[in-house]
């Protein structure tokens, strides 16, 4: 099974993710932002944490416009799995893969610690190394990790069962505490939490592990 | 020729740096400040002939996020 780490200039989560992914047995190359193609037979593409093209515009809004994003969308659309963190997840909602949009923190701060996460569903490859219920503990480093979107839209999330993780408490101001979402065909997932930074137990926590481990399982399976 | 793209927070999205600047006209004495919006203004500098639905077909891919900002285009 093979991921693939998009590299933006500005991103400066990918080797962290590479590792995650490679930890848990996966193929990993890594990708730049001016590639046209993802190399053959990825599985999965990781979009980073970090401030691509210098956060400039909006978060995210450069990157969507960037010649790999033209590959990851056609990826979503043959079917693909994608991983957006932090960074990634902005990148997820600027290119319209996944619905919504993230606002600077309500407290205006950039917000560094671990967070309590609530598994709200453990129904895709992500998340079904969890409960649904489970709370687990991961970091949070954003200054614009404010979930926004109308009330028709975080209606259909919740309806459909796409909301994958709630802060339990919300350190940022996301509308109904949504610290992660999934497309509607469930493989697309955007948090704003690192499961790449608690992936080992040097990172002083492992419960972003099961994260990969999931992937990988569910991968190797296909 | 020229054009000017002001970009605004939608209404009923919190600004929360318009609240913040709010906040602080207040303590600095400016009474009766009961609202403060904060955006953006783009100016463009265009060929010739460029016309306003392609600016807003700029507004629309890049320039404002419509699920977010709300956008308005001065041409001249």
């Amino acid at each position: 099974m093979k991921a693939a780490v998009v590299v933006f200039p500005g991103s400066n989560c990918d080797r962290d993710l590479a590792v995650a992914f490679r930890q848990a047995g996966f193929d990993v190359s890594m990708v730049w932002h001016k590639d046209a193609d993802l190399p053959a037979g990825v599985d999965i593409v990781g979009v980073p944490g970090g401030f691509s093209y210098g956060d400039y515009l909006r978060c995210g809004a450069i990157a969507a416009q960037s010649t790999i994003c033209g590959a990851i969308k056609a990826h979503a659309e043959r079917g693909g799995y994608i991983l957006g963190v932090c960074n990634g997840f902005q990148v997820l909602t600027e290119t319209k893969l996944l619905p919504g949009a993230l606002l600077r923190n309500a407290g205006l701060k950039y917000i560094c610690k671990t967070v309590g996460l609530r598994v709200e569903t453990s129904n895709s490859v992500f998340t079904e190394g969890y409960n649904a219920g489970d709370v687990i503990s991961i970091p949070i480093a954003h200054h614009d990790g404010n979930y926004f979107a109308d009330d028709e839209t975080l209606a259909r999330l919740a309806g459909e069962d796409r909301v994958a993780f709630r802060y339990t408490e919300n350190p940022n101001g996301s509308r109904d505490d949504i610290a992660g979402i999934l497309s509607e065909n469930r493989r697309v997932l955007g948090m704003m939490p690192h499961p790449e930074r608690a992936a080992d137990p040097g990172h002083g926590g492992t419960d972003g592990a099961a994260m990969f481990r999931a992937m990988a399982g569910a991968l190797t399976e296909a | 020729m020229k054009a000017r793209v002001h970009v605004m927070l939608k209404a009923g999205v919190l600004d929360p740096q318009g609240e913040v600047v709010r906040h602080a006209l207040g303590a600095m004495g400016f009474d009766g400040v009961e609202g403060v919006r904060q955006g953006k203004v783009i100016d463009l500098e265009l060929a010739d002939g460029t016309t306003e639905d392609q600016v807003r077909e700029m507004c629309e891919k890049l320039l404002a996020n419509t699920v977010i900002e709300s956008y308005s285009i001065e041409m001249g």
